[in-house]
């Protein structure tokens, strides 16, 4: 079923080396359109790296990693810098949230606007009538991102002022800010207690269905996982070792070793 | 209650210590004199005393408050909620505005001259407040931007007789001009390489302009420069520092009315998303070169504008008026009024240059209490005297207008 | 021949001083990542202090190399007490802080202190005591190099020397490189990170002192001002050799030693520091890691 669907990410063979080390090893990946993927493995096997290589911070020594928007041609992503891969449609979160703290929740938002947004320095001093009608939209379109996640009413604090459950959902606005077709979440559910992490699973499943934005989420959470991801993806070590349905990492006994001692709740 | 004296004590004791070198003797190698100042050591003792339960007070303080913050209080003063009130802000600019305009007619020429240096560092920094404030680049050689401001009036007017108004712009683009060549090297440094950097460019500015004498007339610099035109009138000493303080308002205004723009616009608040986080703005899109490039261009543009005026003010210009110092005074005026906050900057000009300018016997320790508050404030306030106010907007939400991009 | 030599070891001996203050920038950069910007006052403070003792005892009668050691010893003792100060009043409240606040609050005490001992002294150069006798058996090399430069060579030598030794051999040693390596990691395993932050200071302010205490009884005079750019000129060397490197920063000091002194010789004077500062923005622009740094990557 999945070959019918339109393939949007495709990442085949891709390394990193850090000096001697190698974080990601060869690991081939790829997204669909309306699938939410999941990238699980231990603390330390490359998840965050390669995530990192994907959205352009760091430069991969090795592999592709190609981009398919709908109806556009592709493109390859290696060594673009990250706001050239976030203005191609992929968006992300940080593991250790990177908001803006001094800036109010609805600011943060309005961040991620800014590449689809054009008014240079002498329209801005100016502001025209097309700034203004353009700035009125960024707020509008923010906040209405804002009620998606459910933080409107928290539009005009400071962000470092949010709980911290509420600053990993106005990241992931702040990322769908960007109009992206693929979102990368990078433990969305990190530090969230049950209730949180259920509105979590809810919000993540309806970015999927209601806005067609294909994710890919690093987590640790694997209840979370099971139940909203197909299909899953499983490194250690830097090396990709399984792939596949939830049922089938279940009864993967490489998957069940690695993750020995690990978790006891796979 | 014991304990804090215990501890005062210790500190002054400390403090006796480390400045008897410094504050009692007095050598002077050169007449082969000792100066035994036994008395400083007193005063020394006394005032580190009172400073440690000050500062333990303040930390204190300090703490309780982020505790408050924490627990989601309210933290703003009533100055703060003030301010945040519009309508209050539009009279009080009304008042304000009024008094600048009569105050040339109150006041005499004297008077109108400090004043007038006064707004030139308002100007300069609310200038470095974009670059340092909001996009956080520390820049610590901005007084270069002045001084090439200042030399370009000076050198156009000396060699092609050019007037103020036409260099005034001219002198804001090569600021410019300056701003965007100085900062592609620098483009890829992290923040503190950055603020070494620029320090470096403000002190090679320096020396070029002593040592290049076929251009800059080195070390004795370029006199008899020309004071503004009035639509070529000429004007006694009195009307024209009349004449350059309106100038002087106006500017600011003007400065006040970009800046302000600037900063509630889409360029202003990518400038400040960098400022707080640079990978996360990256990778919501935002190009960091451009962004970088922009913010230290616009800052320079005004450093350069305002020099022209300066050169236009004093008609003489030397090296000398450029030093590290210059930078330092107004890098303090940002950081004490409030980083990235229009007003605050504002208000830190008049505190630090007409302080000491009417406190005569203070003066001279202006720099020490300078460098002084640079570090309290860090510590105790580092949002300044006004922090940055918190911009809020219009909109109707789902219910309204669902035109989502 | 002979000024290639004379400017071989002018700059030998220049790039030495620089080596010796650089050492503290880099050892308090590779433990808190904080350009001590007051670290070049540190220095004036010790050449100062020194110079009040070569004062007092010389106006008292009292002369020779004997004087230098203990005008010496007791400036190494009042920088210490500063850096120790420094770090605890400016630096120490802000750790956590964003980035550009202990910097500001750096620049803030550099200003401070230079105001202060301006204020508490002179304005004026006040001439330094001359200390240091002619060597007679530096006669015959006397016109390339001098005994003061001898007496500087040869006490950063053997100040680097232990320098080398605390480090790589003692416990506290150990502790620093821990610390600098992963200040949490090293807090983990009981070594007391506050006070190998404080013996940093203590370490790179006695270090500067010496370089003040050199450099002041050679160039022969002193006022509040020498700390700036001496501070300036060993962040460079600090910079060019890779910050948070020992060997970095001696080997900095000495590279750039010996090209302002070849500079000043064989082009021109006038333009020294706009040299200086020409290959600080050209090392930060072609590669700050410096000579001897590894380029660190920012965790994301």
């Amino acid at each position: 079923m999945a070959d019918k669907k339109h393939k949007l990410l495709e990442v085949k063979g891709l390394t990193m080396d850090f000096g001697g080390l190698r974080a990601v090893d060869s690991v081939s990946l790829e997204v669909h359109e309306g699938e939410i993927a999941a990238l699980i493995g231990p603390n330390g096997a490359g998840k965050t790296t390669f995530f990192n290589c994907v959205t352009g911070i760091y430069n991969p020594t090795k592999g592709d990693i190609l981009l398919h928007p709908k109806g556009l041609e592709t493109r390859r992503l290696n060594g673009l810098k990250p706001n050239k891969v976030t203005e191609m449609g992929l968006a992300r979160t940080f593991q250790n949230i990177r908001l803006f703290p001094d800036m109010t929740v609805l600011e943060n938002v309005m961040i991620g606007r800014h590449c689809r947004t054009k008014a240079g320095i002498f329209r801005a001093i100016l502001r025209d009538k097309g700034v203004r009608e353009e700035e009125q939209l960024i707020v509008e379109s923010s906040y209405q991102l804002l009620e998606k996640v459910g933080l409107e009413d928290f539009a005009n604090e400071f962000s470092k002022n949010l709980p911290y459950g509420a600053q990993r959902r106005l990241e992931i606005a702040r990322a769908m800010a960007t109009d992206p077709f693929l979102l990368l979440l990078d433990e969305p559910a990190a530090g969230m207690n049950p209730q949180e992490t259920a509105d979590l699973d809810q919000l993540i499943r309806k970015i999927s269905e209601e806005e067609k934005i294909a994710i890919l989420l690093i987590e640790h959470d694997m209840k979370l996982v099971m139940h909203i991801s197909n299909p899953i993806y499983v490194m250690e070590y830097g090396k990709k070792i399984a792939e596949g349905s939830p049922q089938e990492i279940k009864d993967n006994p490489k998957v069940v070793e690695a993750y020995l001692g690990e978790e006891t709740d796979a | 209650m014991l304990q804090n004296l215990k501890q005062s004590l210790i500190v002054s004791l400390w403090f006796v210590f480390l400045t008897f070198p410094l504050m009692v003797i007095r050598v002077n190698t050169m007449d082969q004199v000792v100066v035994w100042r036994w008395m400083n050591m007193l005063w020394v003792a006394l005032a580190s005393f009172i400073l440690s339960y000050l500062w333990r007070y303040m930390l204190t303080r300090q703490q309780m408050r982020k505790a408050v913050a924490e627990e989601g209080g309210e933290t703003r003063s009533k100055l703060q909620l003030l301010l945040e009130d519009m309508s209050f802000r539009y009279k009080a600019m009304g008042v304000l505005l009024l008094a600048a305009l009569i105050f040339p007619q109150v006041f005499d020429t004297y008077q109108s001259t400090i004043m007038i240096s006064a707004l030139i560092y308002v100007v300069l920094g609310l200038g470095l407040n974009i670059s340092v404030g909001l996009a956080g680049l520390l820049d610590l050689g901005y007084v270069a931007f002045f001084g090439v401001g200042a030399y370009s009036y000076a050198l156009l007017n000396h060699h092609f007789d050019l007037g103020f108004w036409i260099t005034l712009p001219i002198g804001g683009i090569i600021g410019c001009l300056f701003g965007v060549v100085l900062g592609f090297p620098i483009l890829r440094l992290r923040g503190d390489y950055l603020a070494i950097v620029t320090l470096g460019f403000g002190m090679i500015f320096k020396v070029v302009m002593e040592n290049w004498s076929s251009l800059s007339f080195g070390p004795s610099g370029i006199a008899n420069i020309d004071k503004p035109s009035f639509f070529g009138m000429d004007l006694s000493l009195a009307d024209s520092t009349i004449y350059i303080y309106y100038i002087m308002i106006a500017l600011v205004i003007f400065t006040i009315l970009v800046t302000n723009r600037l900063k509630n616009s889409r360029i202003g608040r990518a400038w400040i998303a960098m400022r707080e986080d640079e990978i996360a703005c990256v990778a919501m899109g935002i190009d960091m070169a451009r962004t970088k490039l922009s913010a230290y261009a616009l800052g320079a543009f005004w450093a350069g504008m305002v020099g022209v005026l300066f050169a236009s003010k004093t008609t003489f210009i030397n090296p000398a008026s450029f030093t590290f110092m210059e930078s330092a005074i107004i890098l303090s005026i940002v950081v004490l009024g409030g980083m990235g906050s229009i007003l605050g900057v504002i208000l830190g000009a008049f505190i630090l240059i007409l302080l000491p300018e009417y406190m005569r016997a203070f003066s001279e320790y202006r720099m020490l209490a300078f460098g002084a508050a640079m570090v309290i404030m860090m510590i105790f306030r580092p949002q300044g005297i006004i922090s940055n106010l918190r911009q809020t907007y219009q909109y109707k939400g789902l219910k309204g207008k669902t035109n989502n991009g | 021949m002979e000024y290639f030599l004379e400017l071989f070891f002018g700059g030998l001996t220049r790039g030495s001083i620089y080596a010796l203050i650089a050492l503290g920038y880099t050892m308090v950069y590779g433990i808190i990542q904080l350009i001590n910007f007051a670290h070049g006052e540190i220095y004036m403070i010790g050449a100062f202090v020194a110079l009040i003792v070569a004062g007092v005892c010389t106006i008292y009668g009292l002369s020779g190399i004997s004087i230098l050691i203990l005008a010496a010893i007791i400036a190494v003792i009042y920088a210490s007490a500063y850096g120790y100060t420094l770090e605890k009043v400016a630096y120490r409240p802000l750790r956590g802080a964003p980035r550009l606040s202990p910097l500001i609050s750096a620049i803030g005490m550099s200003i401070f202190l230079q105001n202060y001992v301006l204020l508490a002294q002179t304005p004026d150069f006040l001439p330094f005591p001359r200390l240091i006798p002619d060597f007679a058996f530096m006669e015959p090399v006397a016109h390339i190099i001098g005994s003061p430069e001898l007496v500087i060579l040869v006490t950063t030598m053997v100040t680097m020397i232990l320098l080398t030794l605390l480090i790589k051999k003692t416990k506290v040693g150990k502790a620093m490189r821990a610390t600098q390596q992963d200040m949490d990691m090293a807090r983990l395993v009981g070594v007391n990170v506050d006070r190998i932050i404080s013996l940093t200071f203590i370490i790179g302010s006695a270090l500067a002192a010496i370089g003040g205490v050199l450099v002041a009884s050679y160039i022969g005079q002193v006022n509040f001002y020498i700390g700036f750019l001496a501070g300036v000129k060993a962040f460079t060397a600090a910079v060019l050799g890779g910050i948070g490197s020992i060997p970095g920063a001696v080997l900095g000091g000495l590279v750039l030693g010996w090209a302002e002194s070849f500079a000043a010789g064989y082009i021109s004077s006038d333009y020294e520091d706009v040299f200086t500062f020409g290959l600080l923005v050209l090392i930060l622009t072609l590669r700050p890691a410096g000579i001897l740094g590894k380029a660190r990557k920012q965790k994301v």
